[in-house]
């Protein structure tokens, strides 16, 4: 039988040492670092271009395209940041990697670090998580007493200094220019692109953004090659990752599967929807990619085909809401959560989410009507690739999907004057649970 | 509340080095700075606002935008725990929803001001990548899995009554808001090594993975399959 689930990076996760050095080299840690540094710094990404990684932050990006990019000799500092700001809704699977085994990350910064010759790197943590952070901290001080960071690394001639840097609360610093204006020490807003960050990013200096489990990836790439990573997931979307399902599912959580599992593969694995109920509606990858439905649950998660089946791959953090949750409220509770975290800089993005939640709320109240819609679509569409970054286009992903798949649910709210369904049907303990 | 002079000053200032010491540019020093405030003040003062100016030679003007786009920084005393109750729309639909209009209701508080003993204050926040774990609540910043308004209820009243109270999933000790602040400064306080590493359902997977015997074949020198004996799981 084949295996639907390929534990790699999950695969220490519940050895109580995970987290130290020891436990790390246990299972094999560190010995993807001497490799790349006896490589040449090209022939790394090379590998990592070969490996067909793409980034695991939600753009998919190819990861070694875009160490790629740094340019080589041009007496500029360089600098790597690891984008650690794990908040787009639904999205979990950063932050119990950074608990459980935050030296993959590190080893992996290193060796990306290594590859763009960049001998300062940074670790931008959400700042509401403190455990994450004292684990990470741990790491990078463990990594230093061994000396895998600082000058020299392994007689290398390598160096490497990693600063630990903490958020302080705001979703839009998880865009890639966004982090670096915050790291700069402003208001986390997103910059206009080209320039793109590879050529002036961090104080104008060349700079690679890389998610968390993009960066936890490279070692394993490294360490076995570019072959067994390619060999996994599906033509153009290759390797393992963390799937997050939550919600209405009976055994929620991190399954770490190739590119290409479906959400019904999954699900067999997770024991359904919970007891009783109906898969009514889901996200791919978080609340910025539009919404699935129960017709969509043999879609291969793959960059294509979940872009083909029209949403996006995301972070792939797949919630999931049973035939109890209105969708008219987790429309309106998601645009909400956009205008409070717009970041004020594009008009479009700033002024719509506001205006979309006042109709939005009049409609879960039952006192819209049908041309509210029409105005919600219309506002959409004056958003949606109208802004620096792609928050606009995931702020209207949930609106325009839900109108798209439940607009008779919509109407239902006006024509009855209100809300037809019960919250605490949807909630946890609803039958009996927990 | 940051003294312009004296042994506490001099405590500061010296923190402030070491952490502008951290960056290739000083001004990158600003947000962690403003924890630091936080750690001594509770919150974000007018004097904590001129301390990170004068530190990092910008204007109180440059600092106090910067203060205002962040949630985590409080312009006005928090409480000894401060409470987070997630409701964006996933949790707020499997009762997070629930959860704040019971604590609010128990607590007596409108806003987010400290109940009067200065104990807990309490606010809804966003997203905390706990999806797993919903509904999730944040007690200064540690995570408390799998809520129900009743577990919260009892959280809060033993945050209240002084009680010894450990997250979920975090540290061994829960650490007062200001002491979680110092951490987000960048000065951890030792209690990496203790707690949790992971929780049920952030090994869901991994045990499913192991029930079917599914082990990467090409990973063998990463992954041992679980016949080596080296299963883990205990």
């Amino acid at each position: 039988m084949t295996s639907v689930l390929v534990p790699t990076l999950t695969a220490r996760w519940d050895e109580p040492d995970s987290f130290t050095l020891a436990g790390y080299r246990r299972s094999g840690g560190y010995q993807a670092l001497p490799k790349a540094l006896g490589m040449d710094p090209d022939a790394v990404i090379q590998m990592v271009k070969d490996s067909g990684l793409r980034g695991r932050g939600g753009a998919g990006f190819p990861t070694g395209v875009k160490w790629g990019f740094i340019p080589q000799g041009d007496g500029k500092p360089h600098y790597l940041v690891v984008n650690a700001d794990e908040s787009e809704p639904g999205t979990c699977k950063d932050i119990p990697l950074m608990l459980a085994t935050p030296q993959a990350l590190v080893e992996g910064a290193i060796i990306a670090s290594y590859a763009i010759r960049a001998n300062q790197a940074f670790i931008y943590v959400r700042g509401e998580v403190l455990h994450v952070l004292r684990r990470v901290h741990h790491a990078v001080t463990e990594a230093y007493e061994a000396g895998y960071l600082g000058e020299n690394i392994l007689g290398s001639g390598f160096n490497l200094e990693v600063t630990v840097h903490s958020g302080a609360g705001a979703y839009e610093c998880g865009e890639e220019t966004a982090m670096l204006d915050s790291l700069e020490g402003r208001r986390g807003q997103p910059r206009l692109k080209p320039p793109f960050p590879a050529i002036a990013g961090l104080y104008a200096c060349p700079t690679v953004v890389n998610n968390v489990e993009s960066i936890a990836s490279v070692p394993y790439i490294v360490q076995h090659g570019a072959e067994p990573f390619a060999a996994l997931g599906t033509e153009r979307s290759k390797g393992f990752g963390i799937f997050s399902l939550s919600g209405h599912v009976t055994m929620p959580g991190q399954y770490e599967a190739a590119l290409g599992v479906t959400l019904r593969e999954l699900l067999d694995l997770a024991g359904g929807v919970r007891a009783g109920h109906t898969l009514k509606f889901w996200t791919p990858g978080g609340s910025s990619t539009p919404l699935f439905t129960d017709e969509h649950i043999d879609v291969p998660l793959d960059f294509e085909a979940v872009g083909a089946a029209g949403s996006m791959l995301g972070t792939r953090a797949l919630q999931i809401f049973d035939e109890t949750t209105c969708v008219v409220r987790a429309t309106l509770r998601w645009t909400e959560f956009y205008q409070h975290e717009s970041c004020g800089k594009c008009t479009p993005c700033r002024e719509g989410t506001y205006w979309m939640v006042r109709v939005l709320d009049r409609l879960e109240r039952g006192q819209g009507t049908e041309e509210d819609l029409d105005k919600l679509l219309d506002i959409c569409d004056n958003i949606g690739g109208r802004a620096f970054c792609a928050f606009g286009d995931g702020a209207i992903a949930p609106v325009v999907s839900s109108i798209k798949y439940f607009r008779d649910e919509f109407i239902e709210h006006f024509k009855g004057g209100g809300c037809p369904f019960d919250p605490a049907a949807a909630t946890a303990w609803a039958d009996g649970g927990q | 509340m940051i003294p312009v002079s004296g042994e506490a000053r001099a405590r500061l200032d010296a923190d402030a080095a070491k952490i502008i010491g951290r960056y290739p540019r000083s001004r990158s020093a600003l947000l962690p700075l403003l924890h630091l405030v936080q750690a001594e003040e509770g919150f974000v003062s007018d004097d904590g606002i001129a301390f990170c100016a004068g530190h990092l030679g910008l204007t109180e003007a440059e600092v106090s935008a910067v203060v205002s786009f962040y949630t985590m920084y409080k312009r006005a005393p928090a409480g000894e725990y401060h409470v987070g109750v997630c409701t964006n729309t996933l949790c707020a639909v499997m009762g997070g929803d629930q959860i704040l209009a019971g604590l609010r209701e128990h607590l007596g508080t409108a806003g987010d001001e400290p109940t009067p003993d200065g104990k807990v204050s309490l606010e809804h926040v966003e997203c905390n990548a706990a999806c797993d774990y919903a509904p999730v609540v944040m007690v200064n910043w540690e995570f408390f899995d799998d809520m129900t308004p009743d577990t919260a209820r009892e959280l809060i009243d033993g945050l209240r009554a002084g009680k010894d109270i450990a997250p979920s999933r975090g540290a061994p000790r829960l650490v007062t808001w200001k002491q979680a602040a110092r951490i987000l400064a960048g000065f951890p306080d030792g209690q990496a090594t203790g707690g949790h590493t992971a929780g049920h359902a952030t090994l869901a997977g991994l045990r499913i993975a192991r029930e079917h015997g599914w082990v990467p074949d090409d990973a063998g020198a990463t992954v041992p399959s679980p016949a080596a004996g080296e299963g883990g799981a205990g």
